[in-house]
């Protein structure tokens, strides 16, 4: 008897460390399987001429990222720049001041809004984004916008991130113990400056992670960007004219890839640049809370 | 003084009104979703796949994308179930507390977790052609699951650390083995896991990058693995742009469903979580 | 100590609050006050006086309501929406639950000592510092002598004069909750509150905690809330016996410990119940 127990543990202990060694495993797969398919063009073109030059004319043999790269940058920056103050004004006031009711209600509100998939952000993005600076927004500003626009980019990524940065900031300044507030409110501190000078203190690590992620999010989101982007090459000159971020390059361009040599490459590359820039940045941001965490001691 | 009073005041201002902005935007996507897609959403919409092809035909439904993804996303959730709830296990409570082999893994599952759709769609295009396989149902499973492997992770993680310590003493003193302990903990934690897995799918049905070089698309319901298989994120985006008016219903339609499913999904796993935490304490 | 009987419940009319002549000099007094949490009445009509300069311990088994008496003085219950307060608190003559009184104000009369000691998220020095610069106190060469004047009153500066900027949380329990009655003191209250605020610490950080208590209560008024009787008879001046959110009794140490007037009371501080 105790010996099948016995058994049947050891086996359930190799089991779950071979699934654990897999799911570890398949970071350094999924990195090393990109890399691997785009050493060939690495190889041809070398990575220097890759990163940052503009051109691409695939049928040429051109393969220039530069204006990729700095499309998604800009849509990113955008959808932060939007979504970033908006989740923190909300989110100390759903925590801070809003009765357990409104609390509730809202939860719901963004959890519903972070599961809806990024699909149909475009869908609605294109109905009613896009018209509204084609036809309300841009003539103020330029002289002829589609609509498909880096604006549009970014607003629709930022709708997209705000309910993510919402649940996270939402858990983390409940976790800020009671009797913290309650001390700082004992000094006499409005409710106002107990939560500026202790509430975000105490959460600054809990807001870069939010950050952090949303970023990720929006650095690498597809389909809906690639709905309202207008998926133009040339690099933007304001934001109401048309982009084209790294993600959605690698959408388009699905189809074609058989058809010239080293496209497939091209656009395996491009995915190992997404998958590197991103890995790179989430390692480096849980390198500086760690030392925040150290400094600090928050 | 009064600028201090005059500063609340602005931010509360602020504050209410980006609360109020929020909601409003969700009340907004709802509503236009519903306004496009309910006009056209039939008994035929999702009893019958398009004829006459997907992008051109007038005729039909989108029941090959509804198939689909219930295909897809079903087998996805077995074999992510299968690697994650021992991964788990095996994190918090066979490994010792503070081991650097478990910081170690959830940081690479924390960066997985961070990693964008489209490049599991892209790493599984590399999987497929490496095994010289087509764009089929078994690609896009193979895609999505690499897809919610970390995400049901994490979430059966924020659970299984709050099992008390007391329990494991518990059952140790009793002479349990390590792997009869973790039975008893994961019938414990079935609330938990669900919610994990309700997650999962809202995460992987809605997601098109991921399917869209691994799964392929088509007309017809898959009847192997080895078929390519439509979905409903990518029954939006290609027949979104279609120039033929029904067409373009089918995308609206499908739109439709994916929202009501994703809305089904995230109330369930509210009252899942809800009821977890009642029987806890 | 002049031996006062106090009679069980103490009106005084208004008229006599400020009288310098009176031996017991009202600091604190509450009138007929009735808190209900969640629609639960926690705390029964009290009435009672907290005379100035002297420790007032609260004491009473647990659930009986003291810790909401405690937290009322100091209108902490403001914030939580289940709570409904009737009645009238004055301090300083003033009733601080009268509509559109200004609640900073009073709190800045009252420091509070929390259970768990809770050092601000910031270093040693901004956490004493931290109630004078909301209140508007400016200039370095000026925060930093409040910084040690209150540290050195607890008994801290010797421990932590150089490492001022390091952050609160890397002191032990014992010295946070002494960086807490520092902090509490910078702010140059009237009043002290402590809420059992040596029942998380060792018995030496505790030992020292109390002592402080009696060396400041001659420029304060301390009201403590005791989750020991051995305490109470160690420092209180006055004692204040709750149970089931009603005062029972109320009177010098000596007089309550020695000659307790309700049979509850007798039953209470000799063990009959906790």
């Amino acid at each position: 008897m105790l010996k099948s127990r016995l058994l049947k543990d050891r086996i359930a202990r190799h089991y779950m460390l071979t699934a654990t060694v897999m799911a570890i495993f398949f970071l350094f797969l999924i990195g090393g399987g990109l890399f691997v398919n785009s050493l060939p063009i690495m190889q041809e073109k070398g990575l220097w001429t890759l990163l940052t030059t503009s051109n691409w004319r695939p049928f040429k043999g051109e393969f220039g990222f530069a204006s990729y790269i700095l499309s998604t940058l800009y849509v990113t920056g955008i959808a932060i720049f939007i979504a970033l103050p908006l989740s923190l004004l909300t989110s100390i006031y759903i925590i801070e001041y809003a009765s357990p009711k409104i609390l509730r209600a809202f939860s719901s509100v963004v959890d519903l809004l972070a599961g809806i998939p990024p699909v149909i952000y475009g869908v609605w993005g294109t109905l009613t984004i896009v018209p509204f600076i084609s036809e309300s927004l841009a003539p103020h500003f330029v002289e002829f916008s589609t609509g498909y626009s880096v604006l549009a980019a970014g607003v629709v990524l930022a709708i997209m991130i705000i309910p993510l940065i919402i649940s996270i900031l939402m858990e983390v300044f409940s976790a800020v113990p009671k009797e913290m507030r309650e001390a700082s409110m004992s000094l006499g501190a409005t409710k106002w400056q107990t939560v500026k000078k202790v509430v975000i203190r105490k959460s600054i690590p809990g807001i870069i992670a939010a950050t952090v992620l949303a970023i990720s999010r929006a650095f690498g989101e597809t389909l809906a960007v690639l709905m309202v982007c207008g998926n133009f090459t040339d690099l933007p000159k304001s934001i109401f004219d048309a982009c084209y971020p790294l993600p959605a390059l690698i959408a388009n361009n699905y189809g074609e890839m058989m058809s010239v040599p080293q496209y497939e490459s091209a656009l395996m590359f491009a995915a190992f640049l997404l998958f590197f820039i991103i890995v790179l940045f989430n390692v480096i941001s849980r390198v500086v809370l760690i030392q925040i965490d150290k400094r600090y001691q928050l | 003084m009064n600028t201090k009073k005059i500063e609340e005041k602005i931010f509360k201002g602020l504050m209410i009104g980006s609360s109020m902005l929020i909601f409003g935007v969700l009340l907004y996507i709802l509503y236009i979703i519903l306004k496009k897609g309910l006009p056209s959403l039939s008994w035929e919409m999702i009893s019958q796949i398009p004829s006459g092809g997907f992008y051109l035909g007038k005729e039909g439904g989108i029941l090959n994308a509804i198939m689909g993804s219930l295909y897809l996303i079903f087998f996805s959730v077995v074999i992510s179930l299968m690697i994650s709830v021992p991964v788990v296990m095996y994190l918090n409570f066979t490994l010792k507390k503070k081991s650097r082999f478990s910081a170690f893994a959830r940081l690479t599952f924390d960066v997985l977790f961070g990693i964008p759709s489209i490049v599991y769609g892209a790493f599984g295009f590399t999987v497929l052609i490496f095994f010289g396989l087509q764009a089929s149902l078994l690609g896009g499973i193979i895609a999505v699951s690499l897809l919610i492997i970390p995400v049901m992770i994490r979430s059966i993680d924020e659970v299984a650390v709050l099992i008390p310590v007391e329990l494991i003493e518990a059952t140790k003193s009793l002479g349990a083995t390590n792997y009869e302990t973790i039975k008893v903990i994961v019938r414990q934690l079935l609330p938990g896991i669900s919610t994990a897995v309700l997650l999962s799918v809202g995460r992987g049905i809605g997601d098109g990058a991921t399917v869209l070089f691994t799964a392929g698309y088509t007309d017809s319901i898959p009847t192997s693995l080895t078929q390519p298989t439509a979905t409903l994120p990518l029954a939006i985006f290609f027949q979104l742009s279609s120039p033929i008016e029904e067409v373009q219903n089918r995308a609206y339609s499908a739109a439709l469903i994916l929202t009501v499913i994703i809305l089904m999904l995230s109330f369930s796993a509210r009252y899942f979580s809800r009821r977890f935490s009642k029987n806890k304490i | 100590m002049e031996l006062i009987t106090v009679p069980k419940v103490i009106e005084l009319p208004k008229s006599k609050m400020m009288n310098g002549s009176h031996p017991l000099n009202p600091h604190i007094v509450v009138e007929h006050l009735n808190i209900y949490i969640q629609g639960n009445h926690i705390l029964k009509d009290i009435n009672m006086t907290i005379p100035d300069k002297s420790i007032t311990c609260i004491i009473g088994p647990s659930g009986c309501g003291k810790t909401t008496l405690l937290r009322s003085l100091n209108r902490l219950h403001d914030d939580n929406v289940d709570v409904k307060i009737i009645g009238k608190l004055f301090v300083d003559n003033e009733d601080i639950y009268a509509k559109g009184t200004e609640v900073t104000h009073i709190r800045k009369k009252m420091g509070l000592l929390a259970q768990r000691p809770c050092s601000l998220p910031m270093s040693i020095f901004d956490n004493v510092v931290y109630g004078p610069r909301l209140h508007g106190v400016r200039g370095r060469r000026k925060l930093y002598e409040i910084a040690r004047h209150q540290l050195v009153a607890v008994g801290l500066w010797d421990e932590v004069k150089d490492r001022l900027k390091t952050p609160a949380s890397t002191l032990s329990i014992g010295q946070q909750q002494r960086l807490c009655l520092a902090r509490g003191l910078a702010v140059e209250p009237e009043i002290i509150l402590g809420d059992e605020a040596t029942s998380a610490l060792d018995p030496i950080s505790s030992k020292t905690i109390e002592e402080l208590f009696v060396t400041i209560k001659d420029r304060y008024t301390v009201v403590l809330v005791t989750h020991t009787l051995r305490q109470a008879k160690r420092i209180a001046d006055y004692v204040a016996f709750m149970y089931m959110g009603e005062l029972v009794e109320f009177g010098t140490a000596d007089q309550l410990f020695n000659h307790p007037k309700s049979q509850l009371t007798k039953e209470y501080i000799s063990g009959g119940f906790s």
